[in-house]
């Protein structure tokens, strides 16, 4: 059997999903693919179910704030354990309506990540069994990853500007 | 023949039979040389303390060779390490447990003042929830930094007034941390 390529993977979702799947490119090899909220969960069904696919391993989901852009990206890394090839899929939401369905339905691993996305993006995973914060502390009223919060403490007294050459 | 040292006496009245001296200093004394320490140790600065405890440095030389893991029997809380927010509750809440008199050492930069974690997810030194006695400085202290500290912590229970625990000004510092 030939091994699964980048190109198969992307004929296959070409004749599934058409352009509901788009912006195809390949930075450093790792086929990347953009989709959209309301069928990220059939895409990800069909990459992990479909036999010539098989990426029947999540390996992480996370999430990049462009604020310029007013969006969040939700981003899903999927890995072929047998024909050693991963993807990455994206999916851009609105930054005020930060709603996306959960992958938990697939992946019981998808738990804990989607609770990593929510504590620190905001990202609310419709459908997710519990989806409170899992790493930060629970009276935190933010979620720090959002870039209008500031990542340093404010209660830091000793570095002052004039230390610093600022 | 025994080349074993002992500490001096404190300063007293002494005679034929009999010697006289202050409850505090006595105390003190004994005090400082049978410390308990209470090991909270969250990252490398632990490592140093490991150290600390081995041979080489033998930190049971200072009458410490007992550490206690139960916060209730530790007179000397040794926080190193990094602390995260969502850890304070609960190194609060060993500190809590503990009984009077008490005293803590912060170990190394990130226990003192959040070191290089300078973050929303860091606690910037754990003089924000508890009180503490000694700073070490240090990323992390070595040793004979940590050595120095214990020093600087026994001089201060073997100078302490028997009253200092009661007093209002005491209480009031424990206040300002919310405790009591």
């Amino acid at each position: 059997m030939a091994e699964l390529t980048n190109n198969d993977v992307i004929a296959l979702l070409n004749d599934k999903f058409g352009d509901r799947v788009g912006n195809i490119s390949e930075p450093y090899g790792l086929l990347t693919v953009e989709t959209a909220t309301d069928v990220i969960i059939d895409v990800l069904g069909f990459l992990k179910n479909e036999a010539g696919a098989g990426f029947n391993f999540l390996t992480d989901i996370t999430a990049v704030h462009y604020p310029e852009k007013s969006s969040i990206a939700v981003v899903y890394h999927l890995h072929n354990m047998v024909e050693k090839i991963r993807v990455r899929i994206k999916v851009f939401i609105n930054e005020h309506v930060p709603n996306i369905p959960t992958a938990t339905v697939l992946w019981n691993g998808a738990n804990w990540m989607e609770r990593e996305t929510y504590d620190f993006f905001g990202v609310k995973f419709q459908g997710h069994p519990n989806l409170i914060r899992i790493l930060n502390m629970d009276e935190l009223d933010v979620h720090p990853m959002l870039k209008q919060y500031p990542l340093e403490d404010p209660n830091r007294v000793d570095k002052k500007d004039e230390y610093f050459g600022r | 023949m025994s080349d074993i040292n002992i500490v001096d006496a404190p300063p007293g009245i002494e005679g034929s039979g009999f010697f006289a001296t202050s409850l505090d200093k006595v105390i003190g004394l004994a005090r400082s040389h049978s410390l308990w320490p209470l090991p909270f140790a969250t990252s490398c600065c632990g490592i140093e303390f490991m150290a600390t405890m081995g041979s080489h440095y033998d930190f049971g030389r200072f009458g410490s060779e007992r550490l206690s893991f139960s916060p209730r029997q530790a007179d000397l809380l040794m926080v190193m390490g990094t602390i995260a927010k969502k850890m304070s509750p609960v190194l609060k809440q060993v500190y809590l447990q503990m009984a009077e008199p008490r005293w803590v050492m912060a170990v190394g930069a990130c226990a003192s003042s959040g070191g290089i974690f300078d973050t929303y997810s860091v606690l910037q030194g754990i003089d924000e929830i508890i009180p503490v006695d000694v700073y070490v400085p240090g990323c992390p202290p070595r040793p004979e930094a940590i050595l120095d500290g214990f020093g600087k912590i026994q001089e201060l229970v073997r100078n302490e007034s028997g009253r200092r625990r009661n007093s209002d000004q005491y209480r009031e510092m424990l206040a300002s941390y919310g405790i009591e």
